[in-house]
């Protein structure tokens, strides 16, 4: 939509203050969470720009609070090392096997390797631990949601379901209900059973939100998705089996990964389930973001905000190089 | 020309008709044994929870099962203003108060009535010290007359038996017992209740049989090393005056000389007595009418609480305006709902409509924008606002700095409302933009082209073709955004203050602070029934299954 040559004044004027209204609105989306990004650089323990800051002289800024924020335990030196090795041992024998060249597994590796010797042994500091139990809980709830996730939307997408509409209410439900309801209920429930502030009751209520998303993405994802493929299959003489791994799995599979990022970010960003359901003993990133903003707000919190930033960019860009590669592959299949 | 008659068959020589049914039952169960694992697992995780809570918002067996005797005494007695109720009813009332004192558990109904009455958790806790002082005189009368009471063996020699053919004189005692200390409890192995006492002192049989079960089940003691209870004392000395004594036992002699020393201090008691002698509260029919009222097993009173009504002996009342919180607190979350989803209209929908006629690069750049808050961390975003809103914080810097509000008098935007409607706007924006571009995206542009051609100004070929045509998305968005919001807790929590807060707030506090479950439950029933309604409109307008995440 251009400008025609022939517009009036009026228009000309309504069509830059349109523009400058939709970009107010961009601003008033972006900037607080832009804002958060140098505050957390602030030298000072204020939760504004300080005059050293807005003079940009390199005093006013500092990494202190992100050296609250990671402190100085665990071995990510050695965990780097050790899980670059491993990874180009996986890359070597990829290599030789099957002549790849892909360099993913020495990535993977090294930046697991980083994580997991961080958190190797670290008890009881602020911000590690919960962040040492946030990145216990949400894989296993995530692995739980993906597995039976897809494997119900695999049967939902069938032609003919009975009741299709109930079971969809039902799967979908945890979506719906407002969390504080969810956290309610599982509060007295798990209390009942005895799942009360463990690790496995915070665990199975986390794969219990994230169902909805993987139903939805993986579901949207069947839809294009080309039933000749698994008869072919089938006629030329592959079992089940072998046909969902072979040839089902391989086409959905940015369906299934996006879906299990949004049950990870669910189960990662969720703080009301996990306040009622879990004990000290499974405290999170986001329950321990939570008390320091509604007790002492100490400005490490930014710094753990940066943190999180970062990760979602990195979940976002990984999405969206999924959805592009998810519609060439569809754009290969016929139909 | 094969036989046209006859039915058709496929290869294997079956009728093809029962062929295809067949082949479409396995395909149904197929499809369903594939769905079912992850079924049964929201059923327990998931639903089994909602359920419980709605339970939980008309269970109230509290009184039942504390005070059994009481309350089955009290059905009788008629609430009219003043009239006390019977000598029976308050040593109903002492027997299951002892009990439910030495299980700890008159505190917990103590503290549930207290929420009808104020005054009746104090009163409870209490009387639950001073009942080891109830008939304190018959009890010394008992002490003086025979030495042998002092005997913890005498006891259990009286009451307890290990001969098998007794058979379960206790059942009675153990049913009691168990549901007023709320946990199974029972004699030891090999131990009966002996026939000869409990047919001729049965109100001591039963208080000692409730006594030796406590003891062994929850102390772990040996019951014949322990001194009974007050209580079983009071019963023994009310079952000696019931009339004559019809035991012929080795403890026979020493039970006679303590019948004939309790005589006269038995005359002077009554339980009426000693409950009033310990609070004059316990002549107060409205104690009484709370417990009465309060006796079911089910209630409606959670709910009614929860709309500022409450359940009184007299029938359901309106509570006192200082106290009625639920109904405003509703209007609030509703009103505070609607404001964010309107604000969310606007700031959402002139950027869905720039998205959608956009060239696709510039569309997608605007996306990213509205995305990355989608993607980022709800705790992140709401200490964004928390800082930003501060009075020292970034806004109102920028604002003195400006010079638009002086320094004196910066904005207050936190802790009220305001904080609330601004940030959780902000966070629920992206709700509102994903479903209207997906509407505005289906919107030929060449409608608006012709109504242009045809004369319209861009008014009216706005307001007359375009926006009719993105009421779906505007309705789709509405609904999301609204359902999100009045669910809302964290976010009202953190920025909202007293005056910001949300329904939601109040059930976390009563789930957590005061732990009044019921009314937790009850309030979250109200709400859930509200979300589903929406929900199913939802359904209807837009489908369930369009529901789009993030492009």
């Amino acid at each position: 939509m251009g400008l025609p040559p022939y517009a009036t004044t009026g228009q000309r004027i309504w069509y830059y203050s349109f523009r400058v209204i939709c970009g107010l609105i961009l601003f008033f989306l972006i900037a607080p969470i832009i804002t958060i990004i140098p505050l957390s650089f602030n030298a000072q323990d204020f939760f504004t720009f300080t005059p050293e800051m807005l003079r940009l002289d390199p005093a006013g800024y500092s990494l202190k609070h992100y050296r609250a924020f990671f402190g100085t335990e665990g071995s990510p030196g050695t965990g780097l090392i050790v899980g670059a090795l491993l990874g180009l041992a996986v890359f070597a024998a990829l290599y030789f096997w099957r002549g790849s060249r892909n360099v993913l597994p020495i990535i993977v590796g090294a930046a697991l390797g980083l994580v997991i010797g961080k958190m190797w042994g670290i008890e009881g500091t602020e911000w590690m631990t919960p962040l040492k139990n946030s990145l216990k809980i949400a894989p296993v709830a995530t692995l739980i949601s993906v597995s039976l996730g897809t494997l119900a939307a695999i049967g939902l997408s069938q032609a003919h379901v009975p009741f299709r509409r109930a079971i969809m209410a039902i799967l979908i439900s945890p979506m719906i209900v407002p969390l504080i309801i969810s956290a309610a209920g599982m509060y007295f429930f798990y209390s009942r059973i005895g799942l009360q502030g463990t690790y496995w009751g915070v665990v199975l209520s986390h794969a219990a939100l994230g169902v909805p998303f993987v139903i939805i993405t993986v579901t949207a994802t069947l839809v294009g998705f080309d039933k000749s493929l698994t008869r072919a299959a089938a006629n030329l003489g592959a079992n089940p089996v072998t046909t969902f791994f072979r040839v089902q799995m391989p086409l959905i599979l940015p369906g299934v990964i996006s879906g299990g990022l949004f049950a990870f970010i669910t189960s990662f960003d969720e703080v009301v389930v996990v306040l009622f359901v879990g004990s000290v003993g499974q405290q999170t990133l986001p329950w321990q973001m939570f008390t320091g903003l509604r007790e002492q707000i100490s400005p490490t919190i930014l710094a753990a905000a940066t943190v999180l930033i970062s990760i979602s960019v990195v979940l976002l860009v990984t999405l969206e190089l999924l959805r592009r590669r998810s519609e060439r592959l569809r754009g290969m299949t016929p139909g | 020309m094969t036989d046209a008659t006859g039915p058709i068959v496929a290869a294997d020589g079956r009728p093809l008709k029962a062929s295809l049914s067949r082949a479409l039952r396995r395909e149904k169960l197929r499809a369903f044994l594939l769905i079912l694992p992850l079924l049964a697992f929201v059923v327990i995780s998931f639903i089994a929870p909602i359920f419980d809570m709605l339970f939980r918002s008309v269970q109230d067996d509290i009184t039942s099962r504390t005070l059994p005797q009481t309350v089955v005494a009290l059905n009788d007695w008629d609430y009219t203003g003043d009239a006390r109720p019977s000598e029976q009813t308050y040593e109903a009332l002492y027997f299951d108060m002892f009990m439910a004192a030495e299980a700890k558990k008159h505190t917990a109904l103590g503290s549930r009535l207290n929420y009808e009455t104020t005054g009746i958790s104090s009163l409870f806790r209490q009387t639950g010290r001073g009942l080891d002082d109830v008939g304190e005189d018959v009890i010394e009368a008992m002490e003086d007359a025979s030495a042998a009471l002092d005997d913890s063996a005498f006891w259990a020699g009286l009451f307890l038996t290990d001969d098998r053919s007794a058979g379960d004189k206790a059942a009675s005692a153990r049913a009691w017992a168990s549901t007023v200390s709320d946990q199974a409890l029972s004699l030891p192995a090999d131990v009966y209740l002996a026939n000869a006492a409990e047919a001729a002192l049965p109100n001591a049989a039963r208080q000692y049989a409730a006594f030796a079960m406590f003891t062994h089940t929850v102390d772990e003691d040996v019951p014949a090393e322990e001194d009974p209870w007050e209580a079983v004392w009071i019963a023994l000395a009310q079952d000696l005056t019931a009339g004559e004594l019809a035991y012929d036992g080795p403890e026979a002699a020493e039970l006679r000389a303590v019948q004939a020393a309790v005589a006269g201090p038995m005359a002077d008691f009554t339980f009426t007595d000693a409950f009033l002698a310990q609070d004059d509260d316990w002549g107060e029919a409205s104690v009484w009418g709370t417990i009465q009222t309060f006796s079911s097993p089910y209630t409606a009173g959670y709910f009614l609480t929860a709309i500022d009504l409450e359940l009184t002996p007299d029938g359901a009342q309106a509570v006192e305006d200082d106290v009625a919180i639920y109904i405003t607190l509703f209007w609030r979350t509703l009103w505070m709902s609607m404001t964010i989803t309107f604000s969310c209209i606007l700031l959402g929908y002139p950027i869905a409509w720039l998205m959608a006629n956009l060239p696709d690069r510039s569309a997608n750049l605007i996306m990213i924008l509205v995305l990355l808050p989608f993607w980022t961390s709800l705790l992140v975003r709401t200490s964004a606002w928390k800082v930003l809103l501060q009075q020292q914080g970034v806004i109102n810097d920028t604002l003195v700095w400006i010079g638009l509000v002086g320094d004196g008098s910066r904005l207050a935007l936190i802790n009220n409302a305001t904080g609330t409607i601004i940030a959780m706007t902000h966070i629920l924006l992206p709700f509102m933009i994903l479903p209207l571009y997906s509407v505005m995206k289906g919107i030929p542009p060449s409608y608006l082209r012709a109504a242009k051609s045809l004369g319209a100004t861009n008014w009216t070929a706005f307001w007359r073709v375009y926006f009719p045509q993105s009421v779906p998305g505007i309705g789709a968005g509405s609904i999301l955004v609204f359902i999100l919001s009045i669910g809302y807790y964290i976010t009202p929590e953190i920025v909202g203050g007293t005056k910001g807060v949300f329904i939601s707030n109040r059930i976390a506090y009563h789930i957590s602070s005061s732990l009044n479950w019921g009314l937790a439950a009850a309030l979250g029933t109200i709400l859930l029934v509200v979300v589903l309604a929406l929900y199913w409109a939802y359904d209807r307008i837009v489908g369930i299954d369009n529901v789009k995440l993030g492009g």
